[in-house]
């Protein structure tokens, strides 16, 4: 027997895979260049989910607006979080610098808390729902899945054509080599904490016409992200784009067969065996 | 200075007697709960292995206690050896391979990370029997006595002060033998260099999950006090991401090099939190999660050895400055 409802599983599964794509892709860049986990990633999302929703909902700008407004935004704050708290620990012991973005992370939740409330909150523009034949579909997934790719070819078009996409890949590389050859690492770190800001910022204002925003949204999505990040292999822009698609099928299929936080932990359970099998992840390098 | 530490015992014992009043004992009672959770986080992290996962044996050693009692009637004194058998086999079957496979650094710690989520999730799904995300209740056994030892439930905080404390004290001796053991010092070289270490003969992933299951027993244990204790335990306080940062803080915080350094990290975070919301009353929310947010990025910018350890480094500094004046004189 065809069960219809499996195959809007399935697919909705490729969609939420494409959402999941675009958050790792910031997260894997950071690392992959300044070697660091931002573990708050999902609250500066967070913070850019509040910015559409204050400036759309209750200060009425136009959304074409607002979009880049939240981009800019959210870079600016990686930014800072990279001059004010990942630069200082630059040097210290890796686990630090994992642990000083956690410190971060509590710090956001708190000021969201403080400033915005615990309410949820809806921007209350609905995408509508897409009808194919017995499937329904929704908008708001496939405008993230369709951005997800193009960001993902934007940002490998960026890396690998232009002068500054090329440094960047460099310091990744060798960060002790470069300085010789006139390059500035610190330079090179804020711009891409930048890029990486504005990639949270891209998922912000997708991820707002999805879902209502309250301060603690970060640790709902925030933990899934790094395991797709691990799973992909630190660090390795395709191979978290792949890593991203397998664990939202695992969510979405597993979540379908039995209920939605089932199918959480058998993705879980497999990203566990998965990291038995290739400790590097599925498609990370051998070091 | 060796019976430094029989006094500090000794007045801590004789705090019932001092007539405070629920609330602080209430405070004191939390802080050496915490800080025995903590010093079980460090008996592991401060060898270098960081590990987000203890939500997963906090909520381990308090669900399975409380689902055993509610729906099967078992008391905890059989639930809980239960839960540590549990608790063992989870840190082995996630230990072995990460140490076979040297699962080191970021890694290792979003692989305990996605543990301590799993558990989470484990426990909002089965909401049938845990409640999910509303939280479980044990059973009162006090509803005509004040005490229970077979349900492990006492209404007195002076009992749960002198239980608390004897368990704390318990984690200490725990950490000084781990201290004193070749063990530590093995495990100290693995910390700095893996390979040379496993090259003169030492059996790293052995050592490293012996250390896991001590650290892993003693955090579930500590669920076990905790929910015996608060009577109510819910999936966010008990498992997952947030409480296995805040494990993780309160041991930075204190200083995870120092035996009583997790707790003073307990200590200083519930006192914290307490004064913040004296101070500025139930209204404000958030407030105390920010400064808590803040302070641990400061901490670990400017002072990555926690309170004791910063306050070791300046007393050592003072002290070496004294004598070479005294040598210059």
């Amino acid at each position: 027997m065809f069960d219809i409802f499996l195959l809007e599983a399935v697919i909705n599964g490729i969609l939420f895979g494409g959402v999941l794509a675009l958050l790792a892709l910031g997260l894997n860049l950071i690392f992959g260049v300044i070697d660091v986990v931002w573990i708050c990633y999902a609250e500066l999302i967070m913070i850019g989910m509040y910015a559409v929703y204050y400036l759309h909902a209750v200060y009425g700008w136009p959304l074409w607006l607002v979009f880049p407004l939240c981009i800019l935004i959210v870079a600016f704050l990686g930014v800072l979080l990279h001059q004010f708290v990942i630069r200082p620990v630059l040097a210290a012991e890796p686990i630090n610098q994992l642990l000083v973005t956690g410190g971060v992370l509590f710090f956001l939740q708190g000021v969201a808390t403080l400033a915005f409330g615990v309410e949820f909150k809806n921007i209350g523009v609905q995408l509508p729902q897409i009808q194919l034949g017995e499937l329904y579909l929704s908008a708001a997934r496939l405008v993230a899945f369709v951005v997800a790719l193009v960001s993902m070819v934007g940002l490998s078009l960026f890396l690998k054509r232009t002068y500054l996409g090329t440094a960047i890949r460099a310091i990744a590389q060798d960060r002790a080599v470069m300085p010789m050859m006139g390059v500035n690492p610190q330079r090179i770190f804020l711009i891409t904490s930048a890029l990486g800001g504005a990639l949270a910022g891209l998922a912000a204002c997708l991820l707002v016409l999805q879902y209502d925003i309250h301060p603690a949204i970060g640790l709902t999505f925030g933990p899934v992200v790094f395991l797709v990040c691990v799973l992909g292999g630190l660090g390795n822009l395709l191979g978290g784009f792949a890593a991203a698609f397998i664990f939202a099928q695992f969510i979405s299929v597993g979540g379908y067969f039995f209920h939605l936080e089932w199918g959480y932990v058998i993705a879980f359970l497999f990203f566990i065996a998965a990291m038995f099998v290739k400790p590097q992840g599925l498609f990370g390098a051998k070091s | 200075m060796r019976w430094l530490p029989w006094i500090g015992v000794a007045a801590l014992a004789l705090i019932p007697f001092l007539g405070l009043g629920n609330y602080p004992l209430h405070l004191i009672i939390l802080c050496l709960l915490w800080g025995f959770i903590y010093t079980g986080w460090a008996v592991m992290g401060r060898l270098g292995l960081t590990s987000l996962g203890h939500g997963a044996f906090l909520g381990i050693g308090a669900y399975v206690v409380v689902m055993c009692w509610n729906h099967f009637g078992l008391s905890p004194w059989i639930g809980t050896p239960i839960a540590l058998v549990v608790a063992a086999l989870v840190a082995c079957i996630i230990g072995y391979p990460c140490f076979r496979l040297k699962i080191v650094g970021h890694y290792f710690a979003l692989v305990t990370m996605a543990l301590s989520e799993i558990a989470r999730m484990v426990i909002v799904a089965l909401r049938d029997q845990t409640g999910g995300s509303l939280g479980a209740t044990p059973q009162t056994a006090l509803a005509d006595t004040s005490w229970s030892i077979a349900a492990l439930q006492f209404s007195s905080k002076t009992v749960w002060f002198y239980i608390v404390l004897a368990f704390w004290l318990a984690g200490l001796w725990v950490w000084t033998r781990v201290d004193r053991s070749m063990a530590r010092i093995a495990l100290e070289a693995i910390s700095q260099e893996e390979d040379a270490a496993a090259s003169i003969g030492i059996s790293v992933t052995r050592l490293k999950l012996t250390i896991t299951i001590i650290s892993a027993l003693m955090t579930c244990v500590g669920g076990v006090l905790y929910a015996q204790y608060q009577l109510y335990i819910n999936p966010e306080t008990v498992s997952g991401i947030g409480v296995s940062l805040q494990m993780v803080f309160g041991a930075i915080a204190g200083g995870m090099y120092v035996r009583i350094g997790p707790t003073v990290g307990a200590v200083f975070t519930l006192l914290l939190a307490e004064v913040l919301r004296l101070a500025l009353g139930h209204d404000i929310h958030g407030l105390d999660t920010m400064l808590y947010g803040l302070l641990l990025v400061l901490f670990i910018i400017f002072m990555p050895k926690g309170i004791l350890g910063a306050a070791a480094q300046a007393w050592q500094r003072r002290h070496r400055a004294a004598r070479t004046a005294t040598v210059s004189n």
